[in-house]
């Protein structure tokens, strides 16, 4: 099934749950209105929330630039032996 | 740690396109015969056209390594990105295919991680993520993070893709499912890169990650403006509807 399909087929299914929830009136009329824009502005929250966590815990490396200068000389070395040219670009 | 030496006969075919990668690919080739000292694998170098010479150094290497183990397939011109790989795929014996980039952003030192990962959990793909811990990157100014931060939640959103890193171009595929995979994208660039593993997850190929640190060029910074903003907005938008 196409992914749109399922994400269509999902907001359906709240859609019910909310007009169901409209017509047993469990819950006060005017809140239930609201429902769908607390739900999209939970959502944006949500989102960006994880933009946060996500960046305060972005993995960085530095380590890594310094391993591959070494590994560029080694290679450069070896290669120089062997009669390629490596000069640079 | 690499006591378990377990056969492996499996062959793999490491493509790698390139423009203007004269010293990059010396370097590049060095290191992945270093890190794969017993594996059954040869190099398919893709180059389009390089005016600096690329292809002569890669003849000079194919002097020291062997023609047999480095295979200069070139093109006449850029011709892009999924074209490269559909071409170097045409001369590949391998049961296996490595992608990965030119310009030492990916390091060849992981190559035995994505085998290894392949050998126990006999994944289809496996892709090398930046994101997860283990991985990481180095040489992203604190925008370059956010927007790449952004884009991943957008995407994991909308697609529910099930990597954690969609554009990433560091992957193992068996070959059959790369052949499989290729044939039905037709997008460009890094879009590209999202299409083939979103399809892939579609398709039901098995698909496992490992984290891979990427190192950004040194000189010239990674180009991340408004236009790339909007192409990778309209590739999200044109996967959600049709994958």
């Amino acid at each position: 099934m196409k992914h749109i399909l399922k994400i269509l087929a999902l907001l359906v299914a709240i859609s019910a749950c909310w007009i169901g929830l409209l017509q047993v009136s469990v819950i006060p009329e005017s809140y239930t209105w609201l429902l769908p824009l607390y739900f999209i502005v939970s959502l944006g929250c949500y989102g960006i929330l994880m933009v946060g966590v996500g960046l305060m815990q972005f993995p960085t490396c530095p380590q890594e630039a310094l391993l591959l200068h070494q590994d560029i000389l080694e290679a450069k070395d070896f290669l120089k032996n062997k009669g390629v040219d490596v000069g640079s670009n | 740690m690499g006591n378990e030496q377990k056969e492996n006969s499996n062959k793999y075919s490491i493509i790698i396109p390139t423009y203007n990668e004269r010293l990059n690919i010396a370097l590049l080739v060095y290191l992945i015969f270093k890190h794969l000292p017993n594996v059954n694998f040869e190099i398919i170098v893709v180059d389009d056209g390089s005016p600096d010479g690329t292809q002569d150094i890669v003849k000079q290497l194919q002097s020291v390594y062997g023609e047999d183990r480095i295979l200069l397939r070139a093109r006449p011109k850029k011709l892009g990105l999924g074209t490269a790989y559909i071409h170097g795929l045409k001369h590949a014996s391998g049961n296996f295919v490595v992608i990965m980039d030119a310009d030492l952003s990916h390091h060849p030192k992981y190559l035995p991680n994505f085998i290894k990962k392949q050998m126990e959990t006999g994944a289809d793909i496996v892709t090398g993520t930046r994101y997860v811990k283990g991985g990481g990157v180095h040489g992203w100014n604190l925008m370059r993070k956010l927007t790449s931060r952004g884009a991943n939640v957008l995407a994991q959103t909308l697609l529910w893709p099930g990597v954690s890193d969609l554009t990433g171009s560091f992957r193992l595929y068996r070959k059959s499912v790369l052949e499989d995979v290729i044939g039905s994208c037709v997008s460009k660039g890094y879009v590209f890169q999202m299409e083939m593993i979103v399809r892939a997850t579609r398709k039901g190929y098995n698909i496992a990650e490992v984290p891979i640190t990427f190192v950004d060029r040194v000189y010239g910074s990674s180009k991340l403006g408004g236009s790339e903003i909007v192409e990778y907005l309209k590739g999200l938008v044109y996967l959600l509807l049709t994958t």
